[in-house]
């Protein structure tokens, strides 16, 4: 399927990883009680958080995270992904870290999960790193500065 | 300690997986959304929507449930507050997020497609959330 005006989007795709997102994190909620949100499990996993949750079950899904994308390459049959310099990398790492651990949560606690649960906070949260990441690609474009090859 | 992993390891695969269907392991994906006022590409809000109502249902659900099903009680955030802390982080994380167009879930999910550029990634993001527990 195509949406008229935008050829490159991929709708269909998007709303089945979608729906498989949602039901990884309704799994999580309603088998194990807890909120998929993947900057907290991370940072628990590193011993950078002191959430409730086994540092053993937070590795369990971090670890789950690129074989289930491993999966989706091999049955693809190869992804296509195109990644920043090091350097730029680097920066947007420093950044992503510390302002999702600052600011409570990422994409999936905030965005999926919390919306979802019509969460203030999430609903905040999420309106505003949609604006800031918004605001920081056209400023960089307008600025000139391509990180993508 | 392993059969209360299993939910937590087939979530993060069946996550993993569903980033890599939609699109966001790309971060040309992804920095197209964001390129709300360039050459926009709508795909990432079909995954977001995807999600938000599958767990919208899973929420209906939830509310009816004493406890959940492998676990005693539910471990749910209960703050409300709209903080200084939430709002400023959140306006970081953003940032980042467009400078590489890489959030956490994907880039972790990635190290399978490009194991260096999203290992240099992962790697900062640890250190960045290391800074944030010493500023806290």
């Amino acid at each position: 399927m195509m949406i008229p005006g935008y050829p490159d989007a991929a709708p269909l795709a998007g709303l089945a990883g979608g729906v498989l997102i949602g039901l990884a994190a309704a799994l999580m909620l309603l088998g194990a009680g807890r909120i998929t949100g993947v900057s907290g499990i991370a940072a628990r996993a590193v011993g950078l958080s002191d959430s409730s949750t086994p540092r053993f079950s937070s590795w369990a899904f971090v670890l789950g995270l690129p074989v289930g994308a491993l999966i989706v390459v091999i049955a693809s049959g190869g992804l296509e992904a195109s990644f920043a310099s090091p350097l730029v990398l680097a920066i947007a790492g420093v950044v992503v870290g510390f302002g999702t651990r600052i600011g409570s949560g990422c994409t999936s606690g905030h965005g999926v999960c919390g919306m979802s649960r019509l969460s203030a906070r999430s609903i905040v949260a999420t309106l505003t790193f949609m604006a800031t990441g918004f605001a920081t690609v056209a400023i960089m474009n307008a600025l000139g500065l391509e990180v993508l090859p | 300690m392993m059969a209360r992993s299993i939910i937590p390891a087939i979530s993060g695969i069946a996550f993993g997986a569903g980033l890599a269907i939609g699109g966001m392991t790309d971060p040309a994906r992804v920095r197209g959304f964001l390129d709300l006022f360039g050459e926009w590409d709508p795909t990432l809000a079909f995954v977001m929507g995807g999600a938000v109502i599958v767990m919208g249902i899973a929420w209906a659900i939830q509310r009816r449930m004493g406890s959940p099903l492998y676990a005693s009680s539910f471990s749910l955030p209960t703050a409300s507050d709209l903080t200084p802390r939430l709002i400023g982080g959140s306006a970081l994380f953003g940032i980042g997020w467009g400078i590489a167009g890489l959030c956490p879930g994907p880039g972790i999910a990635a190290l399978v497609i490009e194991p260096i550029s999203a290992a240099i990634f992962v790697v900062a993001m640890i250190a960045g959330m290391g800074l944030a527990k010493l500023a806290s």
